[in-house]
């Protein structure tokens, strides 16, 4: 028991420095505080939304694509297990809706042709230098991995989408900017695009900016992590194979050193 | 240690090759009866958990390799093709990703549990050495595997440190810069840096794992150090390596996997910093650029320093100075836990190190600044003065006359050796410490 208790208390060592170190090294983290939401993919049991992450497709396509790219997205990707799952037809339907440039033809030109379930999402902007001219030298960024490319990620895209509000009334803002309060600094050049109503929801999910935030920031996070799903499945299989195995392991090791110790008594006893 | 030979070749086969290749005999002499000393804690699992790490890191490295594209145009979408297309490829990743930084923990356990029970002090001052040499290529390794993925954290973090070179211009005009155009092969950190660093990030784990063999090979001269420091006098002092340090190796291993496995699968991210989930970017430096978590204290060390050609020798010689440690440790006896006075430097030494790592991350700016300059200086006042005097004033407390004692209190001094159960051939003292050529080390 005194073996199982320390190596307990070194597994706990480790798992206590492994959780300490990265609030360390967060701890220069700059910007506001991030509000905790729930989330339904949340470790160790979560899943994604299915209805919820094709709300968000929505949302995405019909106001987030106007400006941001998700160019490691293919459209075959929405119909693949763990993600939206939109059947086959749907994602079909879904990539007939883009025009993608194509080419070149055997004249030499290139040609638009409607979209195939192997494109990639289109972007809306040829190159970044026509992103940048359209939106006032700022440049919308590419939105495939953003749910893990800022702190507390997803929690922190909800925030920003709902944190629009007026300055107060010492804040000196730049021109062109908007006032955010979960963005680092408040000034963010992207303008609050997300109002009541401006995404049709047919599914009886109301029309709402917090709706909109959550459901477009569920589908983000899967475009970041469309595997996470079978991660947790896996996971927990693993997880319960390596206890059963490591109790296995605990209960050999003391049948082995029991030999040890009953020796040491017979020794002990002869003296 | 060096033990008489016990290997009996059982079959025709067996003999054929014992006289031509004798690994069966190697295996059996320096992994089966090899005498290990019988009061070994948990502590002395993680040379056996590194090792696994190593061939774990090199398994997922060599399938990544397959997939990896080291272009600066591809280099980021190329991992994310692996994370997405790749069968399986997720996993790959994040278990080399966060293996690393296992690699690191373990690794960090183990030195200072060498640290701490005296395993430097003679005769395993090579062995010691190697280890640093080790953990040196480790730094390498990680650092550069990092920078491959060639986030924004990676290209600023390769920016930072090949341009740590450049305070030679002080010492040299010129030649920093020149060292440092020679290392990224042009005149920024672009193109042929990452190809060099991708070449030398596969090259690099082979020449550990062959330090590895060599670390091993000096650990089964002397054999392992123990919680006492004291030497093995008697058989009676000793265990098989096998069964009882391979079932407990074992389920140490099992155990730190949980830790591994539970990252992976439901945290696999969270050592890592978010930044380097966007692409990297020369014309926009991230707000604060920090390095992996097992970087923090020497990254504090570097910036302690207000001269930077003065941090970065700051720096390279807090790795240093551990290369000489068996030379500044004055003490007669090897355990802190047997050193009264030492012990109260020894932990504050480890709070220093924790406390570094968290400067580390810190903007370098007011009382962390201040606080990284204290904790650094008595980084290095712990190596070069306690080390040196304390050994020498210092009355140590009254060691077990043995191994045994230790275990079994003292009247088992006086008792008869017990004989040993049959399975086990603790008293075959075979000899002839050959190469260890497999990768499993205590120290």
């Amino acid at each position: 028991m005194r073996l199982l208790r320390r190596s307990l208390a070194i597994l706990a060592l480790c798992a206590f420095s492994a959780a300490a170190l990265p609030s360390i090294s967060h701890a220069a983290g700059e910007g506001p505080e991030i509000a905790a939401q729930e989330w339904s993919w949340a470790p160790p049991f979560g899943r994604f939304d299915r209805a919820q992450l094709q709300r968000g497709y929505k949302v995405y396509q019909r106001v987030c694509a106007n400006c941001h790219s998700m160019n490691l997205l293919s459209y075959r990707n929405l119909g693949e297990p763990g993600g939206p799952q939109f059947s086959e037809a749907a994602v079909s339907a879904l990539a007939a809706q883009a025009q993608i440039t194509d080419g070149p033809d055997d004249t030499g030109k290139m040609f638009q042709r409607p979209g195939r379930p192997s494109d990639r999402f289109r972007a809306p902007y040829a190159n970044a230098q026509a992103a940048r001219a359209a939106n006032g030298g700022a440049l919308p960024p590419d939105l495939s991995v953003m749910a893990k490319a800022r702190p507390k990620g997803p929690d922190y895209i909800y925030a920003m989408l709902t944190g629009y509000e007026d300055p107060p009334v010492d804040f000196k803002m730049s021109t062109g900017m908007h006032y955010n309060a979960a963005f680092p600094g408040h000034q963010i050049a992207m303008p609050n695009v997300l109002v009541d109503g401006v995404v049709e929801y047919t599914d009886g999910t109301e029309a709402t900016v917090s709706n909109y935030s959550k459901d477009v920031t569920a589908f983000l996070m899967w475009a970041a992590e469309p595997h996470l799903e079978q991660r947790y499945q896996v996971g927990a299989r693993i997880m319960i194979f390596l206890i059963v195995f490591a109790i296995v392991m605990y209960l050999t090791k003391k049948a082995v050193w029991s030999r040890v110790h009953r020796r040491d008594h017979a020794a002990k006893s002869e003296t | 240690m060096a033990h008489e030979s016990t290997y009996q070749p059982t079959s025709g086969f067996a003999r054929w090759l014992d006289s031509r290749l004798p690994i069966p005999r190697l295996v059996h002499d320096q992994f089966v009866v090899f005498p290990a000393p019988r009061n070994l804690n948990y502590l002395w699992t993680f040379g056996a958990i590194l090792s696994f790490l190593l061939v774990a890191q090199i398994a997922t490295g060599i399938v990544l390799a397959m997939h990896y594209q080291p272009t600066t145009a591809d280099a980021f979408n190329s991992i994310e093709k692996i994370m997405r297309d790749v069968n399986w490829g997720w996993l790959l990743r994040y278990a080399h990703a966060v293996g690393a930084s296992m690699f690191f923990l373990a690794a960090y356990i183990h030195m200072f549990r060498g640290l701490y029970y005296g395993s430097y002090k003679a005769p395993r001052e090579i062995l010691w050495i190697l280890g640093c040499l080790i953990f040196l290529l480790m730094i390498a390794t990680a650092f550069m595997g990092y920078s491959l993925v060639w986030g924004q954290m990676s290209f600023w973090a390769v920016t930072v440190i090949t341009n740590l070179f450049s305070s030679l211009d002080s010492v040299i005009p010129g030649f920093g810069t020149m060292l440092v155009q020679w290392i990224w092969g042009g005149f920024s950190v672009g193109e042929p840096t990452l190809n060099r660093l991708f070449s030398l990030h596969y090259l690099f784990p082979f020449i550990i794992a062959g330090v590895v063999v060599l670390h091993v090979w000096a650990l089964h001269i002397p054999g392992s150090n123990n919680p006492t420091g004291v030497d093995v006098k008697t058989s009676s002092d000793t265990l098989s390596f096998h069964p009882y340090f391979t079932i407990k190796d074992g389920f140490a291993a099992v155990m730190f996997f949980i830790l591994f496995a539970g990252l992976v699968f439901y945290a696999p991210n969270y050592l890592g910093h978010s930044d380097n989930y966007i692409p990297a970017d020369p014309l926009v430096t991230p707000a604060h650029i920090v390095p992996e978590w097992y970087f923090l204290p020497f990254y504090a060390i570097l910036r302690a320093i207000p001269d930077k050609l003065m941090g970065v020798i700051a720096m390279f010689a807090s790795i240093a100075v551990l290369f000489v440690i068996p030379w500044l440790d004055t003490s007669r006896i090897r355990s802190v836990s047997y050193r009264p006075i030492f012990k109260w430097f020894f932990w504050l030494f480890i709070i220093s190190c924790i406390a570094l790592g968290y400067l580390g991350a810190q903007v370098a700016e007011g009382w962390y600044v201040f606080f990284s300059r204290v904790f650094t200086a008595y980084y290095f006042a712990f190596f070069l003065l306690v080390m040196p005097i304390v050994g020498l004033i210092e009355k140590p407390k009254r060691l077990p006359g043995s191994i045994t004692e230790s275990v079994l209190g003292p009247q088992a001094s006086s008792a008869p050796v017990a004989k040993p159960p049959k399975d086990s051939s603790v008293d075959a003292m075979p000899g002839g410490a050959v190469a260890a050529a497999a990768a499993e080390g205590r120290a």
